[in-house]
């Protein structure tokens, strides 16, 4: 049982990252009706400037501060490459959203260079004692971390007038211009939110391991994330982050013992097992509209 | 005063829809444009607003003045932020909102008289401030359409732009659209009332155009062409059995619509 526990709480740690990106998704795709693919290279920027900046401003200060990049990043590529492409067919902008996370890795990978870099948080791998458990400190602190900001954001969409502008231009585009909310405007903060959002989640990806070249690939089980939540709700990306973690946590724990037929290192296609699963049963995600079309 | 002179709207660079419009809505007072489907009616409210982009319409000839300045060419927020403002075809809310996230979506341009504005729309609608809560998807059809306009007023328009208020209303519905129009005017807005439902829009307005494809045929001060009977017959569809044959139109409109959407 203390095992299972365990696996949980490791589970829903690892689940934070996934749960921040794809809010990002969801975010950008509510606004834009596009999936951005960029989300994997914001992860990596983010990871990688809190640890260039973690050595001089601290870690704690090194993390907004990132974010606060990424967010800015993201919004000059959104003025440069998306804007002009408004109008264009959605997959068109989706390829050009895969460009811009290449571009920008590679130029990221320079900072990186060919070693593991260190994001430098206090936590490491050290365990805390949590009723009974033996956890890792930074699980808890990604938990925590992503609660809060799941809550400014859930905030953010109910109570800000420009929260509600997005929610509003979500669900109808030109009615929410006949209001006078600039479109534009819509656009580049749900880029510059999902930019923040990953930067975070690089972050943590970063914690106890460091980032080096390949880290982007996490961002990858994002997507498994959206689709159980429902690529355009908010909820739906926290709970099918954290689910997805959960479940790869699980299985990594305890496939080899339970089910060793399906092979070593099972855990790593659980997010995409589970997904397949989730589109059987509800194409359109747990909690997703049923419109929503996918290609 | 806001004026169109001599425009003209094309769609998708090839559909010539408004053929030389021309049409003055002075400061204060109600006017009514009438005309049957498809006429150009809504294009021209979205030539007003701002909203022809989106439709890949563009403004191809022609001008529409503000107070003497033109304004063609500004994006809707500029023109909301100018005072002019559309309640479109339709309704329109944003049904996944509440009724009162609606109205602040509404005062997105006027945050800070947005309280105020609040206040003076639920004085006008009692029913929403009862139902602010609500998610407003579950509303009546007659309460969608308060609500729209409402949101429309939380900009503080100096100009208002409605499109088709009473349609798919039921009758008594319709008069309170024509007694909140009034009232509306009376507390200082102006009003360019779209209507299929001629009798309605002309009891209220000050001055009636007529449009046909396109075009306006008729610009008239509304009581002469209320009181001309070969006018309502014509160009308004209310001869003998008027009351039949717009409530034929309505539905084969609103069969229309489903089609395109
Ligand atoms: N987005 C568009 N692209 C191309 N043509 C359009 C578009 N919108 C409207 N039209 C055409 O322009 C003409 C005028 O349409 P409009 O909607 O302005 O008429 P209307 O007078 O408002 O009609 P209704 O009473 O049905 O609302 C119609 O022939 C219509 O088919
Ligand atoms: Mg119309």
């Amino acid at each position: 049982m203390k095992g299972v526990l365990e696996s949980l709480v490791r589970g829903l740690g690892n689940g934070s990252v996934y749960a921040l990106l794809a809010l990002g998704f969801v975010i950008v795709y509510k606004a834009t009706r596009v999936i951005s693919f960029a989300q994997p290279a914001f992860m990596i920027a983010g990871a990688v400037a809190v640890s260039h900046l973690a050595g001089t401003t601290g870690f704690y200060l090194a993390v907004p501060l990132a974010a606060l990049l990424v967010a800015g990043l993201a919004l000059g590529v959104e003025r440069v490459a998306i804007r002009p492409m408004v109008g264009r067919p959605v997959f068109v902008v989706a390829i050009i959203t895969l460009g811009i996370d290449v571009v920008v890795r590679v130029v990221v990978n320079g900072f990186i260079g060919l070693d593991v870099r260190q994001v430098g948080d206090p936590w490491g791998l050290s365990l805390v004692e949590v009723g009974g458990l033996a956890v890792q400190q930074r699980w808890i602190a990604m938990l925590l971390t992503t609660a809060v900001l799941v809550s400014l954001l859930f905030a953010f969409f109910r109570y800000t007038r420009y929260g509600l502008a997005m929610r509003a231009a979500a669900f109808d585009q030109e009615t929410a211009l006949a209001q006078g909310v600039s479109v534009g405007m819509v656009f580049a903060l749900s880029w510059a939110l999902a930019g923040g959002l990953a930067a975070i989640a690089g972050t943590f990806a970063g914690t106890g391991q460091g980032v080096d070249q390949l880290t982007w690939i996490i961002a990858l089980k994002a997507l498994p994330a959206i689709i159980v939540g429902g690529l355009d709700s908010l909820g739906g990306a926290v709970i099918g982050g954290l689910a997805i973690g959960v479940v790869e946590s699980l299985v990594q724990s305890y496939q080899g013992d339970l089910a060793p037929w399906l092979g070593q290192n099972f855990a790593v296609v659980t997010p995409y097992a589970v997904m397949l699963l989730v589109l059987l049963v509800r194409p359109y995600g747990l909690f997703g509209t049923p419109e929503v079309e996918r290609v | 005063m806001l004026e169109v002179r001599n425009l003209e709207v094309v769609y998708d660079d090839v559909m010539l829809v408004l053929r030389g419009v021309s049409l003055r809505v002075p400061a204060g007072s109600i006017v009514a444009l009438l005309g049957a489907n498809g006429a150009g009616k809504t294009t021209l409210l979205r030539a007003l607003s701002g909203l022809l982009d989106v439709h890949d319409g563009e403004i191809t000839k022609g001008s529409v003045l503000l107070d003497g300045e033109p304004v063609h060419g500004l994006r809707p927020a500029q023109l909301v932020r100018r005072g002019v403002s559309q309640v479109m075809e339709g309704r329109r809310i944003f049904a996944e909102l509440t009724v009162e996230e609606n109205l602040k979506v509404g005062a997105h341009t006027a945050a800070r008289s947005s309280a105020e504005n609040l206040e003076r729309v639920y004085g006008l609608f009692p029913l929403l401030k009862e139902r602010r809560r609500n998610v407003s998807g579950y509303l009546s059809g007659g309460e969608q359409q308060m609500l729209a306009v409402g949101r429309a007023l939380m900009a503080g328009p100096r100009y208002l732009l409605l499109d088709e208020p009473s349609l798919g209303l039921a009758p008594s519905l319709v008069r309170q659209v024509r007694d909140l129009v009034v009232e509306i005017n009376r507390q200082g807005t102006t009003v360019l009332l779209v209507e299929q439902n001629a009798t309605m829009a002309l009891s209220v307005a000050d001055h009636g155009y007529v449009m046909e494809t396109g075009k306006i045929v008729m610009d008239r001060p509304a009581a002469e062409l209320l009181a001309d009977e070969d006018i309502k017959e014509f160009y308004l569809g209310l001869g003998a059995e008027g009351a039949v044959k717009s409530f034929r139109e309505v539905k084969h409109y609103r069969r229309r619509k489903r089609w395109l959407s």
